[in-house]
């Protein structure tokens, strides 16, 4: 234990390019292009099933399939595929970040249908009977009502994403997954040690600031109205009341 | 006004919801789509505003078929109430009643102008406007669910069960508020429900639809309760019929002076009655006490009934008086006398039978 500290303390560890910062750097990269583009396929998807109905049983399916995809298994073989056609670092950070994706289209996917399916029957019911058109009801209705599970989704996405993105390593692209590789490879279990606490701490941080934009962005009115702005609203007005 | 020329709904599994189904909901009034389970009352509320697609027949408001029109902005000229409020839960009460006019392009500052009046209207407290829908009790939703659907001053307004999943103790309350609002506004008002009670309460007409969605009779309160159109709408409308109908029939009856105690001034003089009315300063009734009770206790036990009100309040104030004098106040709530219920009766007797032709005007609501 004292071996991890001291290789996470080593100042010789927090520099260069192949250090901490430069790989947590890398890491949170490939994270975030992963995220970003499995959104765009999966948040689109899970709003068209989840307004219309269409495609659920599909959806399911699809998502669950996508959960047993080993991922180690999808980077070979798109490595195989794709080296001789792309140039470069991309013919090895295209294969990582395809399989970052697939990891998290399933979580994002079923966080928003799921979201968007769970809206009280009776709001929608009146949002089409104030005369809202469909997209209208989508965007003012759906979508509010639907945020706290979808961004949970996202975020259970963006947690597995970190812990995969190690596999990057596994290729020969930088990421926190060095430490470990390269850890392995040397039998330097410090570093191997370091390098997962690393991971660790990148996901609960990057959860965390996830955590913060969900507080920011979904109503306080779907917190049950135990949101702290809405709690603390009825408290005084009770303290008014008893004057 | 709304016109029902024919309207069908057959689903295409062949289920039919509403059969050739054809009324007028006048202008101004509120007419009661009343009927058991199954015998689409609420289908019909929903073509009108072509939540549900007619499948025959026609449906005209103001003079205009509602099939030629765009349906969106069609909903938009309509107000919508249903049963659980169906209010947006991320919205706040105010951001809710917003949206109709926000829907209309107004701008957000005339939006919550209005939407603040529209609620003062409903008689929510200003304090509720920044509450979200959780924190209300479901009789401040249900306000609110009517005030959101009022914020764009529609002509016309439909609502579903809009009372039922409200507390039977609030209820009563709300019905009468609404029945003001309905006055106050003259909103064309097309209502459904399932309970005849209410429907007697709040309608100026009432259909009443048996099950296949067909119209069993449609008439005003007091026709419906004197004159049923046939074996299903007697069985419907209850046993209790006789003495409902009493609820629409005004005639004079004998009102006797009656020598209150004043409260607080303990044994006054008798006056030979064993029960004697209490009254406070202003002169409004507090209770009944009798003579011989050592301990002055004050039975509040009683309806009151207005001086120019119905036979069923008068009948119902007599007889609901521990001292069988049922007290008559006026319409500032100070006592004027009292009836017995022997002279109800007789002049019950006296008064002309509801006839076919009756028809309940808006000032008649209870």
């Amino acid at each position: 234990m004292a071996d991890v500290l001291a290789w996470l303390t080593d100042p010789a560890n927090w520099s260069g390019q192949g250090g901490i910062p430069a790989q947590a750097l890398a890491h949170l990269r490939y994270s975030v292009i992963a995220l970003l583009l499995a959104c765009l396929v999966a948040v689109p998807l899970g709003l068209y099933v989840g307004h219309t109905g269409r495609g659920r049983v599909v959806a399911v399916n699809i998502a669950g399939a996508f959960r047993a995809i080993p991922s180690l298994g999808v980077l070979f073989i798109a490595v195989l595929l794709l080296l001789p056609r792309l140039r470069g670092e991309l013919a090895f950070e295209a294969p990582s970040i395809i399989v970052l994706v697939l990891l998290a289209v399933p979580p994002v996917l079923s966080g928003v249908y799921a979201g968007i399916e769970q809206v009280d029957p009776a709001a929608r019911d009146a949002a089409h009977g104030m005369g809202m058109r469909p997209w209208q009801v989508l965007a003012q209705v759906e979508v509010p009502c639907a945020l706290p599970l979808a961004i949970a989704g996202i975020r259970s996405g963006m947690l597995q994403i970190i812990a995969t993105a190690t596999i990057a390593a596994v290729v020969g692209l930088g990421g926190l997954g060095r430490f470990l590789i390269d850890g392995q490879a040397v039998r330097d279990y410090p570093q191997m040690a370091g390098g997962a606490l690393l991971v660790a701490a990148l996901a609960l941080g990057t959860d965390l600031v996830l955590g913060l934009a969900q507080r920011a962005v979904v109503s306080p009115g779907l917190t049950g109205g135990t949101g702290l702005r809405a709690r603390s609203a009825t408290a005084l007005d009770r303290r008014l009341a008893r004057g | 006004m709304i016109r029902l020329e024919g309207v069908g709904k057959r689903y295409p599994d062949g289920t039919v919801a509403v059969d050739d189904l054809s009324l007028e909901a006048p202008r101004g009034r509120i007419t009661v789509l009343v009927g058991p389970s199954g015998c689409g009352k609420t289908t019909t509320l929903r073509m009108i505003n072509r939540m549900v697609e007619p499948t025959s027949g026609r449906i005209l408001v103001d003079g205009e078929d509602t099939a030629g029109m765009d349906a969106a902005r069609l909903r938009r000229s309509i107000g919508y109430v249903i049963q659980h409020a169906g209010l947006f839960p991320h919205r706040t009460v105010l951001g809710n009643v917003m949206t109709v006019p926000r829907l209309h392009g107004w701008s957000r500052a005339r939006a919550r102008e209005r939407a603040r009046e529209v609620l003062e209207l409903v008689g929510l407290e200003p304090a509720h406007a920044r509450r979200y829908p959780s924190q209300l009790s479901g009789g401040q939703q249900q306000r609110v669910g009517v005030a959101r659907a009022l914020a764009a001053d529609p002509d016309v307004l439909l609502m579903d069960e809009p009372f039922s999943a409200v507390d039977p103790v609030v209820r009563g309350g709300l019905q009468q508020e609404f029945l003001a609002l309905q006055e106050r506004l003259g909103t064309t008002i097309v209502l459904v429900t399932h309970d005849i009670d209410e429907a007697i309460r709040l309608g100026h007409r009432i259909a009443v639809l048996r099950e296949g969605g067909t119209l069993a009779q449609f008439s005003s309160p007091a026709d419906l309760l004197a004159h049923p159109a046939d074996d299903f709408v007697a069985d419907f409308v209850g046993a209790d019929r006789g003495y409902r109908a009493l609820s629409f029939q005004r005639a004079q009856v004998p009102i006797h002076a009656e020598q209150p105690l004043r409260e607080g001034t303990g044994h006054a003089p008798g006056s030979g009655e064993a029960w004697r009315l209490v009254i406070d300063a202003d002169g409004r009734p507090l209770g009944w006490r009798h003579t011989d009770d050592p301990e002055e206790r004050l039975r509040l036990g009683g309806t009151l009934a207005q001086q120019d009100g119905t036979l069923r309040s008068m009948l119902d104030a007599a007889l609901s008086a521990p001292s069988g004098r049922g007290v008559v106040v006026d319409d500032r709530g100070v006592l004027v006398g009292t009836v017995r219920a022997d002279e109800v009766l007789r002049a019950i007797q006296q008064a002309p039978r509801p006839t076919g032709d009756t028809v309940r005007t808006a000032e008649g609501t209870e």
